[in-house]
């Protein structure tokens, strides 16, 4: 089911069969786009909007006019740089560990496990099995599970194997724990879709030609599973550099490791100051839209898009 | 000899990487079945009243906000799955002006993170002076869910073969019995599972509902605000049974889709 949505890069299109432009596709097409337009590409515009307000004179609290005070952004970056940085660092870093943990995984389960059907559907209903469980409350179960008090902290630092004032919870680690359980789903689905696809052929070639397991490896089955590569690791990096909340304080989180998610949630919901979460908000989508076109041309996988 | 370890090691591996996957589902499945206080942190003892009374907690917090995800996920799943499967039908079958710049256009939801999108309509909401409520959870559900429909769908249309429909003309069926009796039960399987991945995405949406819901509460919604003062273990119990029913859904269609391909195996 979920599944149907990463496997479409590859689907045949039957493009040679296609009628003419008709009434039809307008009639098809306009209702949504209509939508789109309304509720994702003005709420794009109203953002860049507010982002360069200016507080209204003699207003209220959270009262803003509009003005083009592009200082908002020189603001947020003074204030928030570490928050920025510290969005990107932890995403790439969770989708690097996601990336070295799935792809053994989406290997076994779309190339080892051909040969047995039902070990194949029993390992992807399990790596999609966590959608069906709240986010938040998976993201709580961790925090029990590294929490101060818990069997297995307390245990390693019986081992000695954590000092005996360590915690877990509200550090780096655990935040980037966090964002790369909760993606891993999102990287192994692609890469499986990929793989499952491989002709192990090519591989028996490369050996035939006197290559090293590694070698195929890398000339061979690395190339050949870069498109599921390049989506898996957009559907983690975009999510995780936005999310707020594996690094908030409830969760795994701590003050010393807010991310860009928190800065903006604060700033609309609790401080009221639109503007420079708006402007925070436009930095981010400006940084991910630049990274991915840099990552999808580098990668050569455009007709992926 | 080295070979044989060798042999075993990415399955094990495998298997480890599942088990350590399945570890915060089993602890929210265990835990709906301790006798907790206010908040479920310590194990204290087994018990099945969390199960029976669900509704008892906060004066039934938790059933309402399970209450008005499932009612946000019904109306935002109908609507985005009936606009998401017309353009999919549209890009597979019709030629048109800007057809790539549009794919890209629908491409951009999903590249965007949440807290844009969700900032974004709050903006919105804002400038134009829209109480947040239920309906600007549902607008805003449907607008992220409407991607993901055209991908799934899209993938369907493709593989469904022209001459079937052509078939139907040749027969004198007007442009709507083709459709009715043709096009859409073939798609139907595409559909709904673009609608359960709607759904899904709805259902468990916190980042764009935290932005746009002002004071009505949705079960994610829900868990977020208790975090600070403790879960109550019905909280467990919703997500374990929602958890339950997605599984029972998912082996059911994976098990009649391999009837289905059995039969046909069958017939060729």
């Amino acid at each position: 089911m979920a599944l149907a949505a990463f496997s479409t890069s590859n689907a045949p299109t039957s493009t040679d069969t296609s009628r003419k432009s008709s009434p039809v596709a307008l009639f098809l097409l306009l209702p949504g786009i209509l939508y789109l337009v309304l509720f994702f590409l003005t709420p794009l515009v109203s953002l860049l909007l507010t982002s360069f307000k200016a507080p209204t004179e003699f207003g209220d609290f959270g009262e803003f006019s509009y003005a083009f005070r592009w200082e908002n952004y020189a603001d947020v970056i003074t204030t928030y740089w570490p928050h920025i940085i510290r969005s990107f660092g932890y995403a790439l870093a969770a989708t690097f560990f996601a990336l070295i943990i799935s792809y053994p995984l989406a290997y076994f389960i779309g190339v080892k496990a051909r040969r047995w059907p039902l070990l194949q559907s029993l390992a992807l209903v399990m790596v999609i099995a966590p959608f069906f469980i709240s986010f938040l409350l998976r993201t709580l179960a961790w925090k029990q599970i590294f929490s101060d008090e818990s069997f297995l902290v307390t245990s390693l630092k019986a081992m000695s194997v954590l000092a005996p004032d360590a915690h877990v919870t509200g550090t780096a680690f655990s935040v980037i724990f966090g964002l790369t359980y909760n993606f891993i789903p999102f990287m192994t689905l692609p890469l499986y879709t990929t793989l499952e696809r491989l002709d192990v052929r090519y591989l028996e070639a490369g050996s035939d030609l006197y290559a090293s397991p590694f070698h195929v490896f890398r000339k061979v089955t690395i190339p050949l599973s870069m498109p599921g590569i390049v989506a898996g690791t957009l559907l983690t990096f975009i999510p995780a550099a936005g999310d707020y909340i594996n690094a908030s304080r409830e969760f795994l989180g701590g003050t010393g490791t807010q991310m860009i998610g928190n800065v903006i949630e604060a700033n609309f919901l609790v401080l009221q100051n639109f503007p420079a979460g708006a402007a925070l908000s436009i930095l981010l989508m400006s940084v991910i839209l630049v990274f991915v076109s840099f990552y999808v041309k580098k990668s050569g996988t455009e007709e992926l898009l | 000899m080295k070979h044989s370890i060798g042999k075993w090691v990415l399955p094990a591996y495998s298997a480890l990487a599942l088990l350590i996957l399945m570890i915060p589902i089993g602890y929210t499945f265990v835990y709906s079945f301790n006798d907790s206080l206010k908040s479920n942190i310590v194990w204290r003892s087994f018990t099945f009243d969390k199960w029976l009374n669900v509704c008892n907690v906060q004066n039934g917090a938790v059933c309402e906000a399970f209450g008005n995800s499932i009612f946000i996920a019904v109306v935002s799943t109908v609507a985005a799955t009936t606009l998401g499967t017309m353009i999919a039908i549209a890009m597979v079958r019709y030629r048109f002006k800007f057809r790539s710049q549009l794919s890209l256009f629908l491409f951009l939801p999903m590249a965007t993170p949440e807290v844009v999108l969700g900032a974004g309509l709050a903006a919105q909401f804002l400038s134009i002076g829209v109480p947040k409520d239920m309906t600007t959870i549902i607008l805003a559900h449907t607008m992220f869910s409407i991607s993901f429909v055209v991908v799934a769908v899209k993938a369907r249309v493709a593989t469904l073969d022209p001459a079937l429909e052509e078939a139907g003309r040749d027969l004198y069926g007007s442009a709507l019995q083709v459709f009715l009796r043709i096009t859409f039960p073939l798609l139907l399987p595409g559909i709904l599972a673009a609608a359960l991945l709607s759904f899904a995405l709805s259902f468990d949406d916190f980042i764009i509902t935290n932005f746009n819901s002002g004071n009505v509460s949705t079960f994610p919604k829900y868990i977020w605000i208790s975090a600070a003062r403790g879960i109550p273990a019905e909280a467990n119990v919703v997500a374990s049974a929602v958890f339950i029913l997605a599984l029972v859904i998912v082996v059911t269609v994976q098990v009649s889709g391999a009837a289905r391909a059995k039969r046909l195996a069958k017939i060729n």
